[in-house]
């Protein structure tokens, strides 16, 4: 039992030292990537514009639920006009970068692990290598510097998008004032808020793509597989590492910031 | 023969490589003439990829020797080594093309990540490679559009765009008929004759490689049987260079027994 337990956390000690070094490395090698501008707009895109759809259907539907609960819940106590606060603040704090942070990490990147894996698997990783270029550089830095900025756009979308969809069924479905619940919003919301919601989101975007990317990176290491089981196992094994990171990161940050 | 030998392009000493307990290269000592088209055989399983992929520095071996050029090239990332991956390039038995590009992207890949070219130049360089290579109306075209013989064709002008001094090329015939693996030993012969590059490959296709090369090498269980010229090996009486040959002949006869549909011999005898 004790000789298990050694092995198991020399292994996860190993693989976090391992992780560390990939990511720093691919940080460092964007330093001396030429011509990143272009692979940046491109993963600008896949992280962006191609998750735009579901970061909207989400946030709205999120809005939409948390303004009904909400309004049940305070109406109870004669506060419905608090219900612009509790959406806003649920949203800001919590809701929005988490929730946002879950929707890339199904849609971007699990897309990323799945690509890589199949570059490894094809050996374009290695040819790269071999004519001199760095597949940190060209591969992983231009997605992991593009999420330090996408995530917290999508996470201020799926905000506003939320607090629309508050408004519609706290306002519009169950009658709370219009007026009452958009100066609530507005009260409600401080800049301290905002930098925390925007801290999450940035942390987060940085650590589920690196897991991603780790994951599909190293695709044919997976002694469980190999081929395309091997892409298959590295993918699921990203989106669910990410999702677990997810909400263990922001109980840190949330203890440490609130 | 000295590391240092002006004809000599690349020089090993000593490889050696294990998985696990299993030795793949044993002790290889070899020499690759700068300008000559250099195969070195095998059968299937001997250490001819693990080789190449060591000497192109896709593998790290645990012991040995490699200089190039008389540079001796250390381990991690020396400046010895990142001038070596400079004047060399690699062709993949895969071709591993990148197939979200399109070959003209394909090919600009390496000028554009490698050099400070501006891009009409690498542009034009690109062009004229896919053009030296009969590929220029398939610019615009995925990898996933072109033939087998065509994306070999365009991995090869990936790899000479750089102009390369050494081109490795890793079994560049697996999977092909005898008709199109003449034709890729041709193209590569016809190529190293107009850019001078000096080509090493790995294959099992003793035919063609005694055709097209200039020396040959016979690696078998991880260790280098024989090194020669291309007719000293159809001559060669030494034992491991007969069973190879005879091995691939017997292959080839049971290959022609079945296609004129007669009984074949036993296996035993």
């Amino acid at each position: 039992m004790l000789k298990w337990l050694g092995r198991q956390t020399l292994q996860m000690t190993s693989a976090l030292g391992d992780f560390a070094l990939f990511t720093g490395k691919s940080f460092y090698s964007s330093v001396k990537s030429r011509r990143l501008t272009r692979r940046i707009v491109r993963a600008f895109y896949e992280q962006g514009a191609l998750c735009l759809p579901v970061i909207l259907i989400v946030g709205i539907f999120t809005g939409l639920v948390l303004g009904l609960q909400g309004y049940y819940v305070l109406n109870r106590f004669g506060s419905d006009g608090l219900l612009g606060t509790l959406v806003s603040l649920s949203l800001v704090r919590e809701m929005a970068p988490v929730l946002a942070a879950l929707m890339l990490v199904g849609q971007a990147g699990s897309a990323l692990a799945a690509e890589l894996g199949i570059q490894r698997n094809s050996e374009q990783i290695a040819a790269l290598e071999t004519m001199g270029v760095s597949s940190h550089g060209y591969l992983v830095a231009p997605r992991l510097l593009a999420a330090l900025l996408v995530f917290p756009l999508q996470t201020a979308l799926f905000v506003v998008v939320g607090l629309w969809g508050g408004s519609l069924s706290g306002s519009l479905l169950l009658g709370v004032d219009s007026g009452i619940y958009w100066s609530a919003v507005e009260r409600a919301v401080e800049a301290q808020d905002v930098r925390e919601c925007f801290i999450k989101a940035a942390t987060f975007g940085l650590l589920t793509m690196s897991i991603c990317a780790y994951q599909g990176f190293n695709a044919h290491l997976c002694h469980s597989a190999s081929g395309a089981r091997a892409v298959s196992a590295s993918t699921t094994r990203a989106v669910v590492l990410s999702s677990i990171v997810v909400l263990a990161a922001d109980y840190v940050i949330t203890s440490f910031l609130v | 023969m000295s590391a240092a030998a002006p004809d000599l392009l690349l020089h090993v000493e000593g490889l050696h490589k294990q998985f696990g307990d299993r030795t793949v290269l044993a002790d290889v000592h070899l020499d690759i003439p700068r300008g000559s088209i250099f195969s070195v055989l095998g059968p299937s399983g001997a250490g001819k990829s693990v080789f190449l992929k060591c000497l192109a520095d896709i593998l790290r071996p645990d012991a040995g020797k490699i200089s190039f050029d008389g540079q001796l090239l250390g381990t991690g990332a020396t400046p010895a080594r990142a001038e070596f991956r400079r004047r060399c390039s690699f062709l993949f038995q895969s071709n591993a093309l990148f197939d979200s590009l399109t070959a003209l992207e394909n090919v600009a890949l390496p000028l554009e990540q490698t050099t400070d070219l501006p891009l009409p130049q690498i542009r034009e360089r690109s062009l004229g490679a896919l053009r030296e290579l009969e590929l220029e109306d398939c610019r615009s075209h995925y990898p996933s559009q072109l033939s087998g013989g065509m994306q070999k064709r365009l991995a090869l002008a990936r790899a000479i765009v750089t102009r390369p001094e050494l081109v490795f090329f890793d079994e560049p015939t697996a999977g092909l008929d005898p008709l199109r693996r003449n034709a890729v030993f041709t193209m590569i012969a016809q190529y190293q004759r107009q850019f001078g590059f000096t080509a090493l490959i790995v294959t099992h296709d003793v035919t063609e490689a005694i055709i097209a090369s200039d020396r040959v090498a016979l690696l078998n269980q991880g260790r280098i049987g024989f090194v020669g010229a291309p007719s000293e090996f159809s001559s060669s009486q030494l034992p491991v260079v007969r069973d190879f040959r005879d091995s691939t002949a017997a292959l080839e006869n049971s290959l022609t027994v079945i296609r004129r549909g007669e009984p074949l011999p036993s296996v035993h005898s």
